[in-house]
């Protein structure tokens, strides 16, 4: 046994929404500076455990966790952890592009905004990193005051990514990012993740299985609330284990 | 007469019915309004606006009921404005779905419903004796406040429901708090909503005679209130006032302050279309 340590684990995990066991005994380990994708047919539980990872489930009545989510080792549900600064840690970018009806510029420094930051340099700096990291800043320098919202859906994607990145997390969590997007916009923000993984550990729940081939290292297969398969992805993709896993990416079901 | 042919009269018919209907309402008002102007419109001007009440009709004004008025109004939206959108925002955000959150629930609709004299008689006791503020300006004030906070609460509830989820997501996955979202995202979201709301509240505030009849305001006030404690009237109790007189001069004063009434209310309505408007334009999800 390699005493690796993982960017993020989950050890007997359980969730549930009232009585409904959402997640049922989830172990898996993350890797830092990779792309884990999680995949599965919809209500398998996948995009509740990824909102597990930011405690995004939190505001939800009756949900609840057992188990443990380590970040860096450190249980993310620990009652000493509080959720703002986990936030900070752990970016998330959601399925359809919610830029917030402001401009560009309100758009990509609100993370900092909120922390209290007001100086002028450092928003404006931040703000051009973060929109170069995207590839959005020659689009938009000319027309940062002006509103998001009229911005094309693929932009919008990649603003939410630009300002989920201006708060420097290390780990960006993706739910669906381009299902909403055409396939130009989407080889984008695939583009995208391919650069960010340089840098930030990255995870992905997407329902297309090529675009799980093209973006990621490992890939979970996920089935009412369990984790099936966990490998590779270039190994989960040509000899799967389960058979359900196998049908689910030659597409026989799902 | 076939089957399909029946069913497109039947259409016919309940489209000429209800155009029957929307007709019925404007028609009336529009004889109100023509009524009203050929009455009224003649006697309204500048002296009319500045003079003092008076026993002879042709010398009496509507100074005192205005002033009052718009008195009446500013004071009553810094109450309840600030009141009913905390509320508001309270029971839709932080408000835990369960019996204590239902009870409130129906009970702020059902606040909505209750006559306004009533709100008059607990504003006289509350407010006016118990308070010792007695008839005055902040008396009628706090009176009417009470009585558009169900609508401000509900109309701000409506309006902060209609601001998606994922904005609410999207700050919540920056490290805002609770309160952050709120105040940077959804209440300038939900702005203009809100403040439709209370201008339509108000306008409603503006019509009110009898709460305040209730609570002292007087008809007769000889000076212009000049402080919150002092003593009041407004132009619907004025014109009501008028029209119980006997002398067709005092109905024609009725007519005129009628007018002002009414200009004021538009004022308002249309003050509350056009930030609709506005936000409409500028918020789309």
């Amino acid at each position: 046994m390699s005493k690796k340590t993982y960017k993020l684990e989950a050890k007997d995990l359980n969730a549930y929404y009232g009585s409904f066991h959402a997640l049922k005994n989830i172990n898996i380990q993350m890797e830092e500076k990779a792309v884990t994708a999680f995949i599965g047919p919809s209500g398998c539980g996948k995009s509740t455990f990824l909102r597990t990872l930011n405690r995004m489930n939190d505001y939800i009545e009756g949900f609840r966790v057992e188990g443990d989510i380590l970040l860096d080792g450190r249980d993310i549900y620990n009652r000493t952890v509080r959720v703002d600064e986990l936030r900070k840690e752990v970016g998330m970018v959601f399925q359809k592009p919610n830029p917030f009806p402001k401009t560009i510029f309100e758009n990509v420094v609100y993370g900092l905004k909120i922390q209290g930051i007001k100086d002028k340099k450092v928003l404006t700096e931040t703000a051009e990193r973060s929109l170069r990291q995207t590839a959005l800043w020659d689009e938009v320098k000319d027309k940062l005051d002006k509103s998001a919202l009229a911005l094309s859906g693929g932009q919008q994607q990649r603003l939410c990514i630009a300002r989920a990145l201006a708060i420097s997390p290390s780990v960006i969590l993706m739910d669906e990012p381009t299902s909403a997007l055409d396939p130009i916009s989407t080889a984008k923000i695939e583009e995208l993740i391919y650069e960010l993984k340089e840098h930030y550990t990255i995870v992905i729940v997407t329902h297309n299985m090529q675009q799980a081939g093209r973006v990621s290292d490992h890939t979970a297969f996920f089935y009412m609330g369990e984790l099936v398969e966990f490998a590779k992805t270039r190994t989960m993709f040509t000899s799967p284990k389960h058979e359900r896993t196998q049908n689910y990416i030659t597409g026989r079901f799902g | 007469m076939t089957n399909s042919e029946l069913n497109r009269l039947k259409d016919k018919a309940f489209q000429w019915f209800g155009i029957f209907c929307t007709l019925i309402g404007l028609v009336v008002l529009g004889i109100f309004l023509i009524n009203i102007l050929i009455d009224g419109l003649g006697r309204i001007d500048w002296e009319f606006l500045n003079n003092l009440p008076s026993r002879r009709a042709h010398r009496a004004g509507i100074y005192t009921a205005w002033i009052g008025t718009l008195w009446i109004l500013t004071l009553s939206s810094l109450i309840a404005f600030p009141l009913g959108i905390a509320a508001g925002v309270y029971l839709e955000e932080y408000g835990k779905k369960n019996r204590l959150s239902n009870f409130l629930e129906v009970n702020i609709s059902n606040l909505a419903g209750v006559p306004s004299i009533i709100y008059g008689l607990l504003g006289l006791e509350i407010f006016g004796r118990v308070f010792g503020l007695g008839g005055s300006l902040l008396t009628g004030a706090l009176t009417l406040a009470l009585l558009i906070l169900p609508i401000i609460i509900v109309t701000t509830r409506e309006a902060i429901k209609a601001v998606p989820r994922s904005i609410r997501d999207a700050s919540f996955a920056l490290g805002a708090s609770k309160w952050q979202t709120i105040w940077y995202q959804v209440l300038p979201a939900s702005f203009g909503g809100v403040l439709t709301g209370v201008i339509l509240a108000l306008s409603r505030a503006v019509g009110e005679a009898a709460p305040l009849i209730v609570i002292g305001a007087l008809a007769y006030v000889p000076f212009a209130p000049k402080s919150p404690l002092d003593e009041f009237t407004v132009l619907p109790i004025q014109i009501f006032n008028w029209i119980s007189r006997p002398q067709a001069a005092f109905a024609t004063n009725a007519a005129a302050a009628i007018i002002i009434l009414l200009i004021i209310t538009f004022t308002l309505n249309g003050i509350a279309v056009y930030l609709r408007y506005r936000w409409q334009k500028r918020v789309k999800w």
